[in-house]
């Protein structure tokens, strides 16, 4: 009772709002990684996928990867790059959840294009589309429903796991865990837990009603696609 | 205790660190002269990743079973799996040891909590993928609900029940290594010893351990799937 007593109170104190070890800028923190890691993964995946499922090569590497990545802990990822000292904080965050990142959208795009059905892509070469025409006018929005679940599978994963990167030195909101078990502050540790799960949730729940909006031709009654290759951390 | 005491500061913390002039990335003499200590971190990882697995297939199957027999709870069970599965690691470990203490329990539940989705989702995929005649069939001999479920159904599933268990316990096998931020991490101890002592030797063989242990346990359970399902095997060749 008093463990849920001090977190409110620890979560209503005016004091932990401010500065640069406040929660805004802590959540600020954490948004910049993520976003910068998800981003860079989308540039480099999103078209190597594409490319791929458009091909129609190198689904068995597309795959793989997935599944790979699954069984890599990413604390250890983490961890590793953190021992280069250019590495330590922000920069080997971003570098190890960027590694993390890849696989779902990988996978999700390359899988996306290569379910378009082949009578569709058929009749789109017999009109007379070829290259990226086709890959932009039939299949990329025929394979959208996917390609989005990718990145938000992505997304969910490194917004998670950015929690992680405080114990290499990053910032984010995972700072009030790490420093909370530093300081055998338990208020701060279950408040820091708090504000870190209810980002997760807020983003999983934006990012889905964000998709359902893009897609509107996604099939109703199958399973939700995506979590291919998550991860997590 | 953990990363405490040594304060991280933003990008500070390890330049007071001096870093030894031999910090190779890979050591066979680190993985021979700590062989014990290797060992007994593996044997909690895979009692961690069992125990877990285990406890999570038994919650996991009725669920999907209750959520395939009631349409209404369907919604309901996915909807919940999938909130327990957003919630990052460490949040959710901080939470439990609040209440559960620097103990094995606080780990296990967590990794039994991110297990259900995967196993519940699978068995539904399989439950789902009974075809209707072979339903009728089963009724059409006399078999009540219970025989229809434990010998039709469960049966048919079991492909894709054994893909989800192969799933959850690879991604169990990564995530046991958080738990060393509550001291019971298996191999993950010594991912958090070699943070504190930036000896990158015992982080590598920590990590490669973790993978090596994944790539056996997946294909026990490939062999185990093959083992309880002849007739795929049978089909496929």
């Amino acid at each position: 009772m008093n463990t849920i007593l001090g977190t409110w109170h620890w979560l209503t104190t005016a004091e932990h709002y401010r500065g640069t070890a406040g929660v805004p800028h802590r959540l600020l923190e954490h948004a910049v990684i993520s976003g910068i890691a998800v981003g860079l993964a989308v540039l480099i995946a999103l078209p190597l996928g594409l490319w791929l499922g458009h091909v129609g090569h190198g689904g068995a590497v597309a795959i793989n990867v997935s599944n790979i990545g699954r069984a890599i802990p990413t604390f250890a990822i983490l961890v590793l790059l953190a021992t280069v000292p250019s590495l330590f904080g922000d920069a080997g965050a971003v570098l190890a959840l960027l590694v993390f990142a890849i696989p779902p959208i990988l996978t999700n795009a390359y899988v996306g294009m290569r379910e378009v059905d082949p009578d569709v892509r058929e009749a789109a070469v017999g009109m007379g589309m070829a290259g990226i025409t086709l890959v932009r006018r039939v299949e990329l929005p025929l394979a959208l429903p996917l390609v989005a679940a990718g990145v938000r599978t992505a997304t969910v994963q490194v917004v998670a796991t950015a929690t992680l990167a405080a114990y290499v030195g990053a910032g984010g909101l995972g700072r009030f865990i790490a420093d909370g078990f530093g300081l055998q502050d338990t208020p701060m540790i279950l408040s820091g837990a708090i504000l870190v799960a209810l980002l997760a949730l807020v983003t999983e729940i934006g990012l889905g009603r964000l998709e359902v909006g893009l897609t509107p031709g996604r099939r109703r009654g199958s399973p939700p696609p995506g979590d291919a290759g998550q991860v997590r951390g | 205790m953990l990363c405490g005491g040594r304060g991280f500061g933003r990008g500070g913390g390890h330049a007071t660190v001096p870093f030894v002039a031999a910090n190779p990335w890979f050591s066979w003499s680190y993985i021979t002269q700590h062989a014990s200590e290797l060992l007994s971190a593996t044997r909690q990882h895979v009692a961690l990743t069992v125990w877990s697995v285990l406890v999570a297939t038994c919650i996991a199957v009725p669920m999907a079973v209750v959520a395939r027999r009631w349409g209404w709870s369907r919604g309901t069970i996915l909807t919940g799996v999938g909130i327990l599965y957003t919630i990052p690691s460490l949040a959710l470990i901080s939470v439990l040891q609040a209440y559960f203490g620097l103990r094995p329990i606080t780990v296990e539940i967590a990794l039994v909590g991110y297990a259900l989705l995967i196993i519940v989702r699978n068995t539904l995929i399989g439950l789902d993928g009974v075809p209707a005649e072979v339903r009728e069939a089963a009724l059409g001999m006399g078999f009540g609900p219970t025989r229809l479920l434990t010998r039709v159904e469960i049966p048919l599933a079991l492909p894709s029940i054994m893909a989800g268990i192969r799933v959850a316990t690879v991604s169990t096998i990564a995530l046991v290594t958080v738990g060393a931020i509550v001291g019971n991490g298996g191999l993950g101890g010594l991912i958090l010893e070699g943070l504190n002592n930036l000896y990158r030797a015992e982080i590598m063989a920590a990590a490669l351990g973790c993978v090596l242990l994944a790539f056996i346990a997946d294909l026990l359970l490939l062999g185990l799937q093959r083992l309880v399902t002849p007739w795929t095997r049978r089909r496929a060749g």
